[in-house]
């Protein structure tokens, strides 16, 4: 299968039927039946297909893979012409670029979408705002999808900011429920989500106007030709202002992805319907930040990449020990997508192999989270809306699928070999270790130590999480008893996307048998095929020999291993068995135990500076306005009032009398015209002949 | 007869000859004849103005008339006197009279003074504007120099029927007179309303 | 007789009928001072086409101011018939209601 230039038009339908559904049932959905949720699933379930089929494309394609409808004469959508030449850069002239990274991705979303949408078929049943709810994840959707397709950074920007926009809409969704009693958590979670990222955009959009200063275009594929030519130039260094720029950036993707300083909006996003939960932080929004990582990869410079590898270490280090503290289900599931999410950035950081590997596990990260955010919320709509672990237990009976997909997607997310996260988790460590064995630098060790932890506790918390929820004793009989398994729309949604959890980095498709380093993503997706023409090895990529690549590789293996058996060996002992006393351990650790509890104290730090600050900020500019300000306005006010009492004076004096007066002269000399005004037509008569005279003699005289 | 009358038509008389006498001192026989004829144009609308009948003042205006139409002849204009008769003599003073006979007998009071004081500003004023015009422009031939009149009857006839001509005035004038004659109808008809009796109009301004 | 003869008369004609327009208090004598009026013209008309080459000009006008003075005559006439209807009286002082 070649791809073809009307193709082109079957990318294009792809974000345009989700908006078209939006547009649908955004005025139409309450009138429909079923209140227009088949209509969204059934479009949704089209761009499915048409996704599989481009990705089916793209995985076949032999030698390059990389189509931009700008160069080949595609649909293009020029927006704003600076310059009379159509063809000038300056141009903003969007197109659709469709490349395997944006293939894998693209599908992904695609079918993750289309089971979220099923799954909410049964999820959010009997909700208040059903049709808003499916119109808001679809107009979602199509933000994804754009953004995906996006040839340039602005268009990405744009999309970038309208899922901002629509994760704002959809976390609060329940802030519009009179009756839930989480009105004012989620309204509040909401407007969290909405303001922190907006930190990272203006990262992002500082960083836009950066490089748009230097380099005048927005196309990636420019972008990168000139960042090569601008390094070479250079001397083989990134210049400064590059660093400044990467870094400006990286901070779109700190807020997106939820990294370190921003990553607080993420848990709280929980308060947004479970489907919701599925989507946003999952499979799209966070891994809207990973990708912008990997479209801008060339324009980043070592320096950069350091800093990416420590935030992305410290914060999948950071947000797993916090992850084993927290007993609500979603929360748990929170936590560990902020702690993958770190996994890729730092993967990213690590250089060009850590590159794919990140973009790696961003694919396959979204098939499994989305999985089992659906399966919390199958769990939390079976315990009719009890989110508390400590509550559940022993559902393992009661149902058995949402059970199945569960444990599959943990398996698979703890990096069991066989399973899709094992293929990514794994080249991510050993990419570490390469390029650590290649060119140590402390940001690297850094990161093999906290990944490594990190994925010890990545699989701690995951079976924690199902041996507390599937497994043991009911502990609360009444929940237990009405516990149940859920509608179909949702069992499938589960156990399809448990089946991609499961299969989803194997490799097959390309008959590259069972060697772990060889799978369809790798065989796909490469530093070459990602940026044709650009040679990285001359920019930010640490070339590694192949020795220390294979020393690298076999490390890695070792140690996911490794920390795969130690984490679940714990989980084991502490939750199925019971031979550790939780308790124990955390009085133990007491302090520290607290601290991770509390979530690191980030909240109140934040409250008590930024929040703080900017409310003292406010009200420092509120004074300022009412006494500095307003005086002033109000002085001025003063001083126009007296002009106006002295205008209204004249006014009235002056040109009322002068209007007056001549009222007056000419009522006065009508009064006396009234005179002759008899009616009488005799004396008519004189004044015609007196009038004639008159004229007469006046013509006789002069 | 009263009093004021006697002296009006007294001097009236007095006036009349010394007219004729200048007309005959003047012109010979032809000036007699043109005293003769102001005589009875002024005259006649001199007792029209006088007289508080009006019967009186209607018949008197034959005289004006018949006074114009022999002017008319003096002048050469045979078609025209003729016309004069006709239809000032014929028409419009018989129309005249038919308004007399339709309105109220009604003896009008004179009022002298007014009559007087309008006649000394007017004959003032127009005499002053005639005397001044006439000194401003040529003298004119007197009539015995003038070629004998001939009759034009026949050439305002042709004149009226040429279409180089008079045709269009001619048939202007036929369309206005038969407009105002139906007009005439029109406005003297009585309407329904009008045979109501009805209260006085005064208050309703 | 000259022409300044002619003129004379029809200059006190024309008086005449001005002051039977302005000094009488009877709306048929307006009609009779009109007539007078139009008289006056009609003799000042053909005295002019006399004196000035016996043309037709002239006298043609004359032929009109006839056919107007009739045609006004009757429409007069029949004015006055309906101001008396109206006024009951044919008073030219008392008909005023130009003046509202």
């Amino acid at each position: 299968m070649e791809f073809q230039l009307s193709d082109y038009n079957l990318l294009l339908a792809v974000p345009l039927i989700p908006l078209m559904g939006y547009v649908v049932q955004i005025f139409f959905g309450k009138f429909l039946p079923r209140k227009g949720d088949w209509l969204m699933t059934l479009g949704m379930f089209v761009v499915m297909c048409i996704t599989i089929y481009m990705f089916a494309k793209a995985v076949t394609a032999h030698g390059g893979f990389f189509h931009e409808s700008l160069a080949e004469g595609g649909p293009t959508f020029g927006w704003l012409y600076q310059s009379a030449d159509k063809e000038a850069s300056l141009n903003l002239v969007a197109g659709i670029l469709y490349e395997p990274l944006g293939a894998a991705l693209l599908m992904v979303v695609g079918v993750v979408s289309f089971f979220v949408h099923l799954f909410s078929m049964g999820y959010m049943h009997g909700d208040r705002r059903y049709h808003i709810f499916f119109a808001n994840i679809s107009l979602f959707t199509f933000a994804m999808l754009g953004l995906v397709l996006s040839d340039n950074i602005l268009f990405l920007f744009i999309f970038w900011e309208l899922m901002g926009l629509m994760s704002y809409l959809l976390i609060g969704h329940f802030s519009h429920d009179p009756g839930s009693h989480r009105i004012t958590h989620a309204a509040a979670a909401c407007k969290k989500a909405f303001l922190t990222t907006r930190v990272g955009d203006t990262c992002l959009l500082f960083g836009m106007a950066i490089f748009y200063y230097h380099f005048e275009t927005f196309r990636f594929t420019e972008l990168w030709a000139m960042a090569q030519e601008a390094v070479a130039a250079n001397g083989g260094e990134y210049p400064a202002w590059m660093t400044v720029g990467g870094l400006f950036l990286f901070g779109g993707t700190v807020g997106k992805s939820a990294q370190f300083p921003l990553h607080i909006w993420l848990p709280d996003a929980m308060e947004g319907p479970t489907p919701v939960a599925a989507m946003i932080p999952a499979a799209t929004l966070g891994a809207a930040g990973v990708f912008l990582l990997g479209r801008i990869f060339p324009l980043l410079s070592p320096e950069v990449l350091g800093v990416v590898i420590a935030v992305g270490a410290f914060t999948a280090l950071f947000a797993a020990t916090i992850g084993c503290t927290v007993n609500d289900i979603k929360g748990v599931l929170a936590y560990s997508t902020i702690s993958q999410l770190g996994f890729m950035v730092a993967a990213i950081g690590t250089g060009g192999l850590g590159l794919i590997a990140g973009l790696y596990h961003m694919v396959t990260h979204a098939f499994f989270k989305a999985c089992l955010f659906l399966s919390a919320g199958s769990v939390i709509h079976g315990c009719h809306h009890e989110q508390d672990m400590r509550k559940m237990g022993g559902l393992r009976k009661k149902m058995p699928i949402t059970f199945a997909a569960m444990l599959i997607c943990t398996l698979a997310i703890s990096g069991m070999p066989l399973f899709s996260g094992f293929y990514s988790k794994d080249r991510i460590l050993a990419s570490a270790f390469e390029s650590t064995f290649q060119m140590f630098r402390g940001a690297n060790a850094f990161a093999i130590v906290g990944l490594a932890c990190a994925a010890a506790l990545t699989t701690f918390y995951m079976f924690r999480l199902i041996f507390m929820t599937f497994f043991g004793e009911p502990r609360d009989q009444h929940i237990h008893d009405h516990a149940h398994e859920s509608p179909l729309p949702m069992t499938v949604s589960l156990l399809v996307l448990a089946a991609f959890g499961l299969f989803g980095g194997h490799v097959w498709i390309t008959g590259g048998g069972w060697n772990p380093h060889h799978t369809w993503f790798t065989h796909m997706v490469s530093v070459e095929t990602l940026y044709p023409g650009i040679d990285l090895n001359a920019m930010n990529m640490i070339q590694v020999s192949e020795h220390n690549a294979h020393l690298g590789h076999s490390f890695g293996l070792y140690t996911s291993i490794g920390v795969l058996s130690l984490g679940l060996f714990m989980a084991v002992q502490m939750y199925l068995r019971g031979k550790i006393d939780p308790a124990r351990v955390t009085a133990r650790l007491g302090e520290v135990y607290i601290a991770a509890r509390d979530k690191y104290y980030i909240d109140e730090v934040v409250n008590a500076t930024v929040i703080k600050g900017t409310m003292v900020l406010a009200k420092t500019q509120r004074w300022v306005d009412e006494n500095i300000v307003d005086g002033f306005v109000l002085s001025v006010g003063r001083v126009s009032k007296g002009a106006g009492f002295l205008a209204a004076w004249f006014d009235k004096r002056i040109v009322d009398g002068l209007v007056n007066l001549v009222g007056a002269l000419t009522q006065s000399f009508g009064s006396v015209l009234r005179l002759f005004q008899t009616g009488r037509i005799q004396q008519y008569a004189s004044f015609a002949v007196a009038g004639g005279l008159l004229a007469a003699a006046f013509l006789i005289l002069v | 007869m009263d009093r004021p009358s006697q002296a009006f038509y007294g001097l009236l008389t007095l006036l009349s000859l010394t007219a004729l006498g200048w007309g005959l001192r003047g012109g010979g026989a032809h000036g007699l004849v043109f005293g003769l004829f102001t005589v009875l144009t002024l005259g006649g609308s001199l007792v029209c103005i006088w007289e508080r009948s009006v019967v009186r003042s209607a018949f008197s205006l034959m005289a004006t008339f018949t006074g114009v139409a022999g002017l008319f002849l003096l002048l050469g204009a045979d078609f025209l006197a003729m016309a004069q008769i006709l239809i000032y003599v014929g028409g419009i003073l018989a129309l005249l009279l038919f308004g007399v006979m339709l309105s109220p007998p009604d003896m009008n009071e004179r009022k002298l003074p007014r009559v007087i004081g309008a006649l000394l500003l007017v004959g003032g004023g127009v005499g002053w504007v005639a005397l001044r015009v006439s000194s401003t422009t040529r003298s004119w031939a007197v009539t015995e120099e003038l070629p004998e009149p001939v009759t034009h009857a026949r050439e305002i006839g042709l004149g009226f029927l040429h279409p180089g001509k008079y045709l269009v005035p001619f048939e202007l004038a036929a369309f206005l007179l038969t407009v105002a004659l139906v007009a005439a109808v029109y406005i003297a008809r009585r309407k329904k309303e009008d045979l109501e009796p009805r209260d006085s109009l005064g208050g309703q301004s | 007789m000259p022409l300044e003869a002619y003129l004379a008369v029809s200059a006190a004609l024309f008086t005449l009928g001005i002051v039977c327009i302005v000094s009488r208090r009877n709306i048929l004598y307006v009609l009779m001072g009109i007539e007078m009026i139009l008289n006056a013209s009609s003799i000042n008309f053909a005295a002019f086409n006399r004196f000035n080459g016996d043309g037709l000009a002239g006298r043609m006008f004359v032929v009109f101011v006839i056919i107007l003075a009739a045609a006004e005559a009757a429409v007069a006439l029949a004015i006055v018939l309906n101001v008396f209807h109206l006024f009951k009286s044919i008073k030219p002082s008392e008909v005023d209601l130009l003046r509202e």
